[in-house]
């Protein structure tokens, strides 16, 4: 392993873009206030003036900033996408993160020179859907999907060469194919790949049962907290539902990724960055998130120790998981 | 405006029907249903796959000498490389194809295709994009509204959209199907043949809501693009997509052919579905840009 490793952090807010940098980030990822990126979340974001600063920002700080536009576009107003590329490109991103294979096209054909990486959004999960999006656009990266196990990241992280692959290795974990989801849309009307929202909290409702908190999306029941037990966010996916006769979590636990056990293997097949999911958590979580990460990816890259006790205790009193990493699910 | 003749595509079975099935259910669609096209494969799950390639060859035959147009459908999710073998091998052999996945595309390298549901092309850039690239038909994402619909088929003449069927809403690494009965994907005892139209997943306090297929998962209300047949049909949609259920699919083709030829009321359509037998109630969310499990009243 020789190849620099870089940390990739979530900037929701020019406050938390200052904030991820400060903690160490080698780059922050954000996007604009509007439907053209999948946190398109009320109070997240930056304008056009707030991206511009948070590029100087970055830059005079020797990071990277990414700009996302990661939705897929509406019919008939692309426009809004396109003028998106245009001004993350005049702002002087390092890198735009896409998902729309017809963005894509106008990204390069536009800026030629323009470094473009692929959204896990485009869930170009085998080595030839990356080839596909490499060979034509010159995709420089892809946010590898959250699903596979280190067997698969190895695998295609070798032939998507001199295609770079990015990883997720701490925060929300999406269960379903990236950007082939439709439970959102399906259940509320808003969805990520058209609204870049997913069980959005216009949609939630809470109803006090007297002994216990029921918690709906779109009017579909999704989870019961009994009196006195944290409620956590009701994504759909994360629901528990019945089938068969029996209650569960169907899909997924309500559990959180922290990969961090796997960063020496993950670095070691080959992959170039770890991906800090969470846009829309406080600047205390980030900074605390983005220094941890950062000693340990210092370490790996000197030979040091990792202190796997310090990641560990992130998500201490929460319920974490290495996802399909581990190849749990086969 | 177009006066062309609305086709019909009779999509692939995405649940795992016993062989005897399968077979009784295509010959029965070679025989009998006005559709004009036939998708055949094994959409969701690669291990369902050997039991079906030998009554794929006969069905092909079948469904030919009925008139019928046949394409094979690809997986929709392929991970490991015998998986894209498989596909490539197809693609080789000369087949129709349907790409359910942007791998697919990649191998079939500019050759002319027909797209399934599965690939995300919401605008008009995306469209041109996938029409440069060898797709003659186009079947766009089913929670695409009517709105984005009408733009897409104006610009191209290609644009299918799925008409009938459990709205197919995402996919998973993961087998929901053998989880729910505690097993693993790999040791999975082919669990979901039991569910002719998935599993029913309700909510906790019983409305229903999803039905789960292996590693897919669908929607309860089954969609029926009744209403909007001619607003479809003005835009310039070339096809109607079919997807199968286990009620009779003969008999849900003729209606949507008697509705797209303007024989039939949109009302009369409904209420002509609805003693099908369904899995589930008739909606069109989608298409009117609302949740996709909504129905526009009769």
């Amino acid at each position: 392993m020789t190849a620099r490793l870089e940390l990739v952090c979530p900037a929701g807010t020019p406050a938390g873009l200052r904030t991820a940098v400060e903690a160490g980030a080698h780059s922050v990822y954000c996007g604009y206030r509007d439907e053209t990126n999948a946190r398109n979340f009320p109070g997240l974001n930056f304008d056009r003036a707030e991206m511009t600063d948070a590029v100087r920002f970055t830059h005079d700080r020797g990071a990277r900033i990414l700009i996302a536009l990661n939705t897929f576009m509406r019919a008939g107003a692309t426009d809004l996408w396109k003028r998106g590329v245009d001004d993350a490109v005049a702002a002087g991103a390092d890198a735009l993160i896409l998902a729309d294979v017809g963005l894509v096209d106008y990204a390069r054909r536009t800026h030629p020179r323009q470094r473009l990486h692929l959204s896990v959004q485009a869930a170009a999960a085998t080595p030839e859907a990356i080839a596909f999006y490499r060979d034509r656009f010159g995709i420089a990266r892809v946010v590898l999907p959250r699903v596979l196990t280190v067997e698969e990241i190895a695998r295609l992280t070798s032939h998507a060469a001199p295609c770079e692959t990015e990883v997720f290795v701490f925060g929300g974990l999406c269960v379903m194919a990236e950007g082939r989801c439709m439970l959102s849309s399906y259940a509320t009307g808003k969805s990520p790949n058209m609204t870049g929202v997913c069980s959005p909290p216009s949609h939630v409702t809470y109803r006090d049962k007297g002994d216990a908190l029921v918690a709906c999306v779109g009017g579909f029941t999704v989870e019961r907290f009994e009196k006195g037990e944290p409620a956590g966010y009701p994504t759909l996916c994360k629901g528990r539902f019945a089938a068969q006769g029996a209650v569960s979590h169907l899909f997924e636990d309500p559990v959180s990724l922290n990969a961090v056990e796997l960063l020496p293997r993950l670095a070691s097949v080959g992959v170039t960055a770890f991906k800090i999911e969470g846009r829309q958590r406080g600047r205390a979580y980030v900074a605390t998130v983005v220094r941890a990460f950062r000693r340990a990816i210092d370490a790996l890259a000197t030979g040091g120790r990792i202190d796997f006790d310090e990641l560990r205790a992130l998500t201490e009193g929460q319920r974490d998981t290495v996802g399909a990493y581990k190849k749990a699910w086969r | 405006m177009t006066t062309e003749r609305l086709s019909l595509t009779l999509g692939p079975v995405f649940y795992n029907w016993p062989v005897a099935r399968w077979i009784d259910f295509y010959n029965r669609i070679a025989d009998e249903a006005p559709v004009d096209r036939v998708c055949l494969g094994e959409v969701v799950c690669s291990k369902r796959k050997p039991f079906l390639d030998e009554a794929i060859l006969v069905t092909v035959d079948r469904l030919e000498r009925g008139g019928k147009e046949v394409v094979y459908a690809t997986l929709a999710l392929p991970t490991g490389k015998r998986e894209i073998r498989d596909i490539s091998d197809m693609i080789q052999a000369g087949y129709a194809i349907e790409a359910n996945d942007m791998a697919t595309v990649h191998l079939l390298a500019g050759r002319e295709h027909a797209v399934g549901p599965f690939l995300n092309i919401y605008n008009e850039d995306a469209l041109a994009l996938h029409v440069r690239l060898g797709a003659s038909r186009v079947c766009l994402p089913p929670e695409l509204p009517l709105e984005s619909i009408a733009l897409l088929a104006q610009a191209r003449n290609v644009v299918e959209v799925f008409a009938f069927g459990r709205p197919p809403l995402a996919l998973s690494a993961r087998c929901y199907s053998a989880r729910s009965a505690g097993m693993a994907k790999d040791s999975c005892q082919f669990v979901c043949e039991n569910d002719r139209d998935g599993m029913e997943v309700t909510t906790i306090d019983g409305t229903p809501f999803l039905s789960v297929n292996g590693i897919q998962t669908l929607g309860y209300t089954v969609t029926a693009a009744t209403h909007q047949v001619g607003e479809l049909k003005d835009a310039g949609v070339v096809s109607l997509r079919l997807s199968p259920q286990s009620c009779d699919m003969v008999r849900v083709a003729q209606i949507f052919r008697s509705l797209a030829d303007g024989h039939m009321t949109p009302k009369e359509a409904n209420e002509g579905l609805h003693v099908l037998g369904l899995p589930g109630p008739l909606s069109d969310g989608f298409l009117r840009g609302l949740p996709g499990c909504t129905a526009e009243a009769d």
